[in-house]
């Protein structure tokens, strides 16, 4: 059931609520919509900055730093390729480029039919299972650039 | 508690707590500073010790230490000249600089570049390092700043600025690393987000990253069209400040050689914005005793003449708008009367004439913009210009501004009173106010120094008896202290009768386009020193309440007929929007 915009902005707004408004809680709060919303657009940052009594400038500070934080809608199925130090040297590098060529995107971008996004990380935590993959928050270990298709085929 | 240091070998005395730093400089070694930033009047301290030029070498420590942020301690031996230490600063500047334009021959701060000022300080004589710029050299357009992200050095000075003066913060560090960026949000220019225009963190900036938007070619092209009757007013607080522009002493009373220079530059008429000033006090203080005596308006009566705090209660305070005096500035009043009173009376187009002024301030530029603040889309006041801008104008025109003799100011709208004078300090605005109210209601000049309420920085509360009523009135300059005044309004804590706010720490003498000056300039003394010219100037003339201004006399009898009157509405009033 797809929410309407209506509905997820009174879900954010009973989360900040929940938190007094307090500025302090920023980063939690912009966790909460990036998780209603799927991102966070202009309109949602702004909402924010009004609930919580600071400047949108400092909102958006906050969201452009950290690169969790996304301004930019993303797919259906998003998935993130480790490229973090043990991934990398096990060849993370040719799963990426894998990944690239089957869904003729470029690392960050978005399908335009906003089914798949394809994004990299720095390290999951996981190095014993590198080069990892993460699909919609599902860990896959041990990837080869044939498991790559593998992976796809359960996300069509 | 007083403790005992070497600097540089020789023992020295400080104050625990004090910065290395401070003590260095009270004993006259000049450590270079880039980000650094402070002021004593409104206790403003930044001290991010992001730039890293102010490095000193402490014996014992394996690192040099930031002298902005290290505090002296007993027997600590601070070596600022070792050849360590120079040479670090040096790199440290280096390295700025790979990321800087270097465009300086075609950027407008040149000459005044804290940057530059440094290269050559610490003797930089090549550039060392060359590679990528971070930010492209695009600047971004807003009516009364601009913004070149390529030329900022990310010192934060702006940001301090904005959260600690006004309380509003609408600028932030954004993105990161490389990337980093100090803007509004969505990087939008200043016309797009809550900014109020004041202009102080163009002031702070050190290089040429935030300027004031440049109308100075428009002036030019104005004059130089024969089509056109260009007119001018000049603001209150310009004629303490335009001098230092030149080399002359702050706070050197210039009038008279702005006069020429302007008649000079080929301005048809010459104006003094003090006329306005003196006309605003007549409707206001009408306004003012028509509110607390027949009720006619919602108390406390607030100021409007500043265009940094007009905006400021449109974004921010909105529930305060009829609040707000309907008075316009005395920039707007000025320029409206400019193309109707003057206009009809020399028999000119109004449409021929082109009204500059040249102001302490770079709201002023947004001010005039206003749509409502203008006849059938063509602005009453059209172009504003800062003090900075028409020392520019004056450079261009190659005129001896120190050699030029004085001059007087064109009449029918170019007499000011002591009154409109003091427009320029904090205060000023509520003190000309209850000079006019009290006249008004004595038929009589009584004592016109109202000394409780000046101040030069910060809140002034004050309870006077002005004919036989007792008025609670406020002062405060700076949106931080403003804020402070305005939500115990709200919650009912405090009451008064009026409030004269300024978005500017001191008043318009400090506004955002008046000239700057070096950093080791102590800041609130060049506050004081334009205060006390301008104190100096209304006590040395002869009227100085607004209603004995003989122009002032002439325009009511011939034109207006009363203050508050429909003419006058008309004119002389505006309103305001909820932003």
């Amino acid at each position: 059931m797809v929410k309407t915009n209506k509905e997820m902005f009174a879900e954010l707004e009973a989360f900040i609520a929940e938190h007094n408004n307090d500025s302090a809680e920023l980063i939690a709060i912009l966790h909460q919509a990036q998780h209603i919303f799927g991102y966070l657009p202009k309109e949602v940052q702004e909402f924010i900055a009004e609930r919580l009594k600071i400047s949108a400038a400092k909102v958006y500070g906050v969201v452009t730093f950290y690169s969790f934080f996304t301004m930019k809608p993303k797919g259906e199925i998003v998935i993130n390729v480790c490229l973090g130090t043990a991934c990398f040297v096990r060849g993370a590098d040719k799963i990426l480029e894998k990944f690239e060529t089957l869904l003729n995107l470029k690392n960050g971008e978005t399908s335009a039919d906003k089914k798949y996004t394809l994004t990299s990380l720095r390290c999951v935590g996981a190095c014993g299972l590198a080069p990892v993959v993460q699909v919609n928050g599902k860990t896959f270990g041990n990837c080869t650039p044939a498991s790559v298709d593998q992976i796809l085929g359960q996300y069509k | 508690m007083s403790i005992n240091l070497f600097l540089n070998g020789l023992p020295v005395s400080a104050e625990a707590g004090q910065t290395v730093l401070q003590v260095a400089k009270e004993n006259n070694i000049k450590i270079p500073t880039l980000c650094y930033l402070f002021d004593k009047t409104t206790g403003l301290t930044h001290n991010p010790a992001a730039c890293r030029v102010c490095m000193v070498e402490i014996k014992g420590r394996r690192n040099l230490a930031p002298a902005c942020v290290t505090e002296v301690s007993e027997g600590m031996e601070i070596l600022t000249n070792t050849q360590k230490a120079r040479l670090a600063r040096k790199t440290n500047l280096e390295l700025l600089l790979s990321d800087h334009p270097k465009d300086c021959f075609v950027c407008e701060k040149s000459g005044k570049c804290e940057l530059q000022k440094l290269s050559e300080d610490l003797g930089v004589d090549r550039l060392r390092y060359e590679g990528a710029m971070s930010k492209s050299n695009v600047p971004v357009v807003g009516t009364a700043y601009t913004r070149d992200d390529a030329k900022c050095v990310l010192c934060g000075r702006c940001v301090d600025a904005c959260k600690q003066y006004q309380e509003i913060a609408v600028i932030s560090a954004t993105k990161r690393g490389f990337a980093t960026t100090i803007s509004g949000e969505f990087g939008l220019s200043s016309n797009e987000i809550a900014c109020i225009n004041c202009g102080q963190c163009v002031k702070v900036c050190p290089t040429g990253a935030l300027l004031a938007t440049n109308q100075t070619e428009a002036v030019f092209e104005a004059l130089n069209d024969p089509e056109k009757y260009v007119v001018v007013h000049t603001a209150p607080s310009t004629r303490v400040s335009l001098g230092e522009e030149f080399g002359l002493p702050i706070g050197t009373n210039v009038q008279g050689k702005m006069v020429h220079a302007l008649r000079l530059l080929g301005f048809k008429k010459i104006f003094d914005t003090n006329f306005g000033a003196d006309l605003t006090i007549m409707e206001e203080s009408n306004e003012f005793l028509d509110r607390v005596l027949k009720g006619t308006g919602k108390l406390p009566l607030m100021t409007s003449c500043c265009p940094g705090w007009v905006k400021y209660v449109e974004h921010y305070y909105p529930e305060f708008l009829d609040n707000l005096s309907s008075c316009k500035s005395p920039q707007g009043m000025q320029a409206a009367l400019i193309k109707s009173y003057f206009a009809e009376k020399e028999g000119i187009d109004p449409k021929k004439i082109i009204t500059v002024s040249i102001m302490p301030c770079i709201a002023k530029k947004f001010e005039s913009a206003r749509a409502e603040l203008g006849k059938d889309g063509i602005p009453d006041n059209d172009i504003s210009i800062s003090v900075k801008e028409l020392a520019v104008m004056i450079r261009k025109a190659g005129i001896q501004f120190n050699s030029l003799n004085d001059q007087t100011y064109d009449s029918l709208l170019g007499e000011g009173t002591g009154a409109a004078d003091i427009f320029g300090n904090t205060g000023g605005v509520m003190e000309a106010v209850v000079r006019n109210a009290a006249f008004l209601i004595d038929k009589q000049e009584t004592d016109v120094d109202i000394i409780t309420l000046r101040g030069e920085a910060g809140i002034t509360r004050s309870t006077l008896n002005i004919g036989g009523h007792q008025l609670k009135l406020a002062v405060a300059s700076g949106l931080a202290n403003a804020k402070l005044l305005l939500d115990a309004v709200k919650a009912g804590t405090e009451s008064y009768d009026a409030i004269e706010i300024m978005a500017c720490p001191g008043g318009c003498i400090n506004g955002g386009g008046q000239p700057e000056h070096p950093v080791d300039v102590e800041y609130s003394d060049i506050l004081k020193t334009r205060h006390a010219t301008i104190r100096g100037i209304d006590k040395k003339k002869v009227h100085r309440i607004s209603a004995q201004n003989s122009e002032i006399q002439a325009l009511y009898k011939d034109y207006l007929k009363k203050p508050g009157s429909h003419k006058a509405h008309e004119l002389l009033h505006t309103h305001f929007t909820k932003r």
